[in-house]
């Protein structure tokens, strides 16, 4: 019980408190700045070269605000947002017009989830394990190699890198695909071609993803295992003729994990922000490219469905690594 | 100045010391540009460089040199802001929270991991969105600066924690000092090496920020940014017109500063971590 009320609880309620603040920024940030999106499209409209009548000009602004939840008072529309948020309606979509809010993510979400996820656990794994036996043997010549390299690619922002890639891989040397999810027009089906072609067509931005993110993993990993390696009890383990792919897999690799894993947790936070410089590089058909055509066409309703869902399932994710990471660490399971 | 000749020793520290004077060279040269960085075609476009156009010339008719100048200055503009306005954010809640511990700290801390998980791009971007007509360089370091400091002010924070227990705290406590001039007399001058190094971070950070926001649209596309640059480059199809010399301006410049900034900051970082210093300044 002691377990219940001082881990679990304080997590449950911090994760309800941050979905609470989360989703509340989303409601209010559009609504305290100056610009009226209702007014926007009209302008929009009447830039185009559409006349409206005074009496149509009313009709359109109170269907324009119904459509962007717009109508009552604040606080009406503030429990309206919560219930859109929960049933996952959002409302349609204004830049693919009658297409509602949540089908078009859901087309999108699969190509996201099966790029994205996949790559963050993997350059996890892959920047942990390689800068883990850099750390332990720190003074041999490659290790110190692949730490300069690391010290050149870390720096480099996620879109300078991949649009180098992009350019040298795709244009330059025509390796891999410049553009998109699978080749055009090709349709969805369960054979060898079609697994292929998006296979290929992820290459790319799943190594420019695996590549930065493993550089940074690598180094944080490489500094922890250094600084475990000095401990007394590893020096112990080692003159007691403990073998060294134990002291390296079960001394020093479940210490230096920890810090790790709260790791994995916050940058899965950060993969809806990703995947839209991701997904824009390399044009590919997910979340953040609707996201993206959603903010330059205005599209209030997306951009706010997105964000709100985003918010969701990333304190979900981070709130289920929070509970699993008991499991890793025994010291939070006695205290 | 023997810390300054201790930290030239690293060589990345020495490397990046003069990668960033020679692009403050580059940003105090603006001020000598012969042309008016908004105002397009004061020369043919789309040139190889040349003896007249040093770098040659964009699409839009303009010297990628001089431009370039202006571009710089004004990234470094907008990092200085960003950082240094979150900086007082960051140190103010580090302290406070640092120092005063239980409630407060909780409190505190509470906020500033809401806004780390939050997906804090996507809120930049909604928010650039919206005040993309008044976005100046002045107004997009604030946005940054808004968003770019709750992981300093944690850093901030556990430094200021192991300063709490030391001894002297006890002594000074003792002694009569008063809270304001303990934090700012004696903790201030052990925190201020860390916080020059979140600054140099937070100036990286806020720079890649606003390349991604101006290579989106979302800034004032007008003004020259390495970001700002780097969006025209691609919108006026320089990759596909062979344009290499308009391309790669923008994305060396932003590739050597970010490099540089980050080298200062790791060198900087690890000569303060005396366990590191020993092994590379030699023992003394």
């Amino acid at each position: 019980m002691a377990f219940v009320k001082r881990y679990l609880i304080p997590r449950l309620i911090s994760y309800i408190l941050v979905i609470f603040l989360g989703i509340t920024a989303v409601f209010f940030i559009p609504r305290f700045t100056p610009s009226d999106p209702v007014h926007r499209t009209i302008a929009q409209l009447m830039s185009r070269g559409t006349y409206l009548d005074p009496a149509s000009m009313e009709a359109m602004v109170e269907d324009l605000q119904e459509l962007y939840g717009l109508e009552g008072s604040l606080l009406q529309q503030y429990g309206a947002f919560w219930k859109r948020t929960f049933t996952g309606d959002f409302g349609v979509s204004f830049f693919q017009f009658p297409t509602p809010v949540s089908e078009l993510i859901r087309t999108a979400l699969p190509w996201t989830a099966g790029l994205l996820l996949w790559t963050t656990m993997l350059s996890w794994v892959f920047g942990n394990i390689v800068g883990a036996l850099a750390g332990y043997f720190s003074r041999s010549r490659w290790s110190k190699a692949l730490d300069t390299l690391a010290m050149v690619v870390r720096p480099l922002p996620y879109y300078i890198f991949a649009f180098a890639l992009l350019i040298l891989f795709a244009f330059v040397v025509r390796w891999f695909p410049i553009a998109g999810g699978t080749a055009i027009g090709r349709l969805p089906a369960f054979t060898w071609t079609y697994i292929w072609d998006v296979l290929w067509h992820a290459f790319l931005p799943a190594l420019s993803l695996v590549v930065l993110g493993g550089a940074i993993w690598f180094q944080t990993m490489k500094l922890i295992v250094q600084n475990v390696n000095a401990e007394d009890f590893v020096q112990y383990a080692k003159l007691g003729g403990v073998r060294e792919g134990r002291i390296v897999s079960r001394y020093i690799m479940r210490n230096a994990m920890l810090p790790q894993i709260t790791g994995l947790a916050l940058s899965l936070g950060q993969i809806l922000s990703g995947a839209l410089i991701t997904e824009i590089v390399f044009s590919y058909p997910g979340v953040g490219t609707l996201l993206f055509n959603a903010i330059t066409s205005g599209d209030y309703n997306l951009i706010m469905g997105i964000t709100a869902l985003s918010i969701l399932g990333v304190t979900t994710a981070i709130l289920v690594i929070d509970l699993l990471y008991p499991l890793f660490d025994p010291r939070v399971r006695f205290r | 100045m023997r810390v300054l000749r201790d930290l030239f020793k690293d060589y990345r520290f020495a490397l990046s010391f003069l990668v960033l004077w020679f692009l403050l060279i580059m940003a105090v040269l603006s001020a000598f540009s012969p042309y008016d960085p908004l105002i397009w075609f004061h020369g043919p476009p789309n040139l190889k460089p040349s003896v007249t156009y040093f770098l040659g010339t964009s699409a839009k008719g303009q010297d990628i040199f001089w431009q370039a100048t202006y571009a710089v200055r004004n990234s470094l503009i907008i990092s200085v802001i960003a950082g240094a306005v979150s900086r007082v954010f960051a140190v103010l809640v580090g302290m406070i929270a640092g120092y005063r511990g239980r409630g407060t700290d909780r409190v505190l801390m509470f906020f500033t991991d809401t806004l780390l998980v939050m997906p804090l791009f996507l809120i930049i971007v909604m928010l650039a969105l919206l005040v993309r007509e008044r976005m100046t360089l002045v107004n997009l370091g604030l946005l940054l600066a808004f968003f770019g400091w709750a992981w300093d002010a944690r850093v901030i924070r556990s430094q200021i924690l192991s300063l709490r227990e030391r001894e002297f705290t006890k002594t000074a406590v003792l002694s009569g000092t008063g809270t304001l001039k303990l934090v700012l007399k004696e903790y201030l001058p052990f925190a201020t090496p860390l916080i020059f190094s979140t600054l140099i971070n937070n100036m990286a950070w806020a720079i890649g920020m606003e390349m991604t926001l101006a290579i989106l649209g979302l800034t004032d596309i007008n003004i020259p940014t390495l970001g700002t640059m780097l969006h025209w480059a691609i919108s006026k199809q320089a990759l596909f017109l062979g344009q290499w010399n308009w391309l790669l301006t923008p994305v060396v410049l932003s590739v050597l500063l970010f490099i540089a900034l980050y080298w200062l900051s790791v060198s900087i970082s690890e000569y303060l971590d005396p366990r590191t210093r020993v092994q590379r300044v030699g023992g003394k």
